[in-house]
């Protein structure tokens, strides 16, 4: 079992713990854009990609790693750009749009 | 590997978007503050890319920066499209962020052979298998959704048997992998088949589940980052997928609930569609019915009214006339919610934001509780599109499929409006004692025009 193994494990639980207590108090009112907000933090991949996409290696790898630069970037993006809208759109009864 | 330097450097600018995460998503537990999440999440992926282009490791940055391009391209046009398709975007985006896992655990695989432990193996294994079942997956779901495949449920005999055989092929060839893993040209066949198998697992699925399908999906893909975290040691993909797949656990635990079915039922994907009751020929049952006038007097004339809205209203785009109504109702001092079941729509929270979008504040729009305990006060409960969400069959009918539902309780209400365009029930195929209840009046037509001739008589009544 490689030593990271352990210490990525704890990461993960703990990250699981914060992710179900945090999430759990998002209304049920923006579900919606939490999970398109979720999707673009889960692009976070793309740092992974990127160093797949121009590392040394061989060109499979690196034709691997550039598609999954852009389908993981698309995401990041869009899925910020998205929930932006989204949330833009919530507003209280209060103000008057025009 | 890197200087140590670079590492540091590197690790804290991690750390500081792990915070800046965990931050965003805090920030989204209201309204009030949600848009500071987004920023927050901005700056945190903002600087983590940032510092990874600076990494040593990098030799050549052409295709990186094209990758950048074209993602930006493809992002900037799937984050403009419009509110009613969110649900087929959101398939697509679990599918490129799949295709990114599982491409890049592909990658790692054919850079390590033949140094490559039995452990690092079944990681690697694991992520991809999960990767490319669920990029095959959201792409038919992707592909209900925007309804280029048939939104049915599309089942044949012994489905369940195939499906699990595939699943098993793949594993077995994954198990033979992780024992010998250089036995390369076993690999390509083990991506291959989870490929597969994502698209046999969502293919029996109905439009109508499609609020627990995405919901998983979104686990799968969020727990296949962090799987992939795992294969290259980098702990923000742990932590991002960790959040993702929690937050697609969450949601898949809300959907089950609100349409109750067991967690396992989900977990394993065996979705099936609900069994069609054996109904035999009903009794001819009257039911009353109403004009648009008549509608537009009990409603202008009442004190509170709960909407209830469902898929229906999206599909008909009634939602800018139901905002003219709420518009119309308010002037006339009548109290006017929205009660909003769980699976309304086709993805968690989608009616939700269908409604803002027409500009209906959202302190407007109230859950299911509040709505069930809202209900017994309430004048009138107006139903545009939902149908099975409001079936009382499901309190009180025990044979019924949909027995055990949470549903909004709208037979409390003084009275019942359900717009619609025939007697003919809803998904689940399941009759609807509602509406031939005593204090129900439907209204035929369709929801988009029956609600602006509504709208039209308040508004004349007005000017007197």
């Amino acid at each position: 079992m490689p030593a990271g193994f352990i210490t990525n494990l704890y990461v993960f639980v703990l990250a699981g713990f914060v992710g179900f207590e945090v999430i759990r108090r998002v209304s049920p009112l923006l579900h919606t854009p939490l999970m398109a907000l979720t999707n673009a933090l889960d692009a976070i991949v793309v740092v992974a990609a990127i160093v797949i996409a121009g590392r040394h290696g061989t060109a499979l790898s690196a034709a691997l790693g550039a598609i999954a630069v852009a389908a993981a970037f698309s995401n990041m993006v869009g899925g910020f750009l998205i929930t932006d809208r989204m949330l833009r759109m919530f507003k209280l009864s209060g103000r008057k749009k025009q | 590997m890197m200087p140590p330097t670079a590492q540091y450097l590197t690790d804290f600018a991690y750390i500081a978007a792990i915070a800046l995460f965990i931050l965003s998503l805090k920030w989204l537990s209201s309204p009030a503050t949600a848009r500071h999440g987004v920023l927050s999440g901005e700056i945190g992926a903002a600087i983590a890319v940032v510092t990874t282009l600076f990494n040593p490791e990098l030799v050549q940055f052409k295709w990186i920066l094209i990758a950048l391009l074209v993602g930006t391209m493809i992002g900037i046009r799937l984050g403009l499209v419009h509110m009613t398709a969110v649900p087929q975007r959101t398939a697509m985006s679990h599918a490129f962020g799949a295709l990114a896992a599982a491409l890049i655990g592909i990658s790692e695989y054919y850079m390590r052979i033949p140094h490559i432990s039995k452990f690092e193996m079944t990681e690697i294994a694991l992520e991809v298998i999960i990767g490319s079942l669920s990029f095959t997956g959201s792409l038919i779901a992707a592909g209900k959704l925007q309804e280029i495949l048939p939104q049915r449920p599309i089942t044949y005999k012994g489905q369940n048997y195939v499906s699990l055989s595939v699943l098993g092929a793949a594993v077995v060839i994954a198990l033979i992998l992780i024992l010998h893993p250089t036995r390369v040209y076993f690999f390509p066949f083990m991506v291959l088949i989870s490929l597969i198998f994502g698209v046999l697992l969502v293919t029996p699925i109905g439009g109508a589940d499609m609020p627990t399908v995405i919901s998983l999906l979104n686990s799968y893909v969020g727990f296949t980052a962090a799987l992939l975290g795992f294969v290259l040691n980098i702990k923000v993909l742990v932590v991002a997928g960790a959040l993702d797949g929690s937050s697609g656990f969450i949601l898949s635990v809300i959907m089950c609930k609100a349409m109750n079915r067991s967690f396992t039922n989900v977990m394993f994907g065996a979705f099936g569609k609900l069994q069609v009751s054996a109904a035999a020929e009903k009794e001819e049952r009257t039911v009353r019915t109403a004009s648009a006038e008549e509608a537009a007097a009990i409603l202008g004339a009442a004190n509170t009214v709960i909407v209830v809205p469902g898929y229906g209203m999206a599909v008909a785009q009634a939602q800018h006339k139901v905002r003219e109504l709420y518009d119309a109702l308010s002037k006339k001092g009548v109290d006017v919610k929205f009660g909003i079941h769980p699976v309304a729509g086709r993805m968690p929270g989608h009616m939700n934001v269908l409604l803002a979008e027409a500009d209906i504040p959202y302190d407007r729009l109230i859950d299911m509780e509040t709505a069930n305990s809202e209900m017994p006060q309430t004048d009138v409960a107006l139903i545009i599109g939902a149908n099975d969400v409001t079936n009382p069959a499901a309190k009180t009918e025990e044979g019924s499929p949909i027995y055990g539902m949470p549903i909004i309780e709208v037979d409390n209400a003084r009275t019942v409006m359900v717009i619609k365009r025939s007697l003919s029930p809803g998904f689940a195929g399941i009759d609807n004692g509602l509406y031939y209840m005593g204090k129900t009046l439907m209204l035929f037509g369709d929801a988009k025009a029956f609600v602006g001739d509504i709208v039209r008589e308040l508004s004349g009544g007005a000017h007197v």
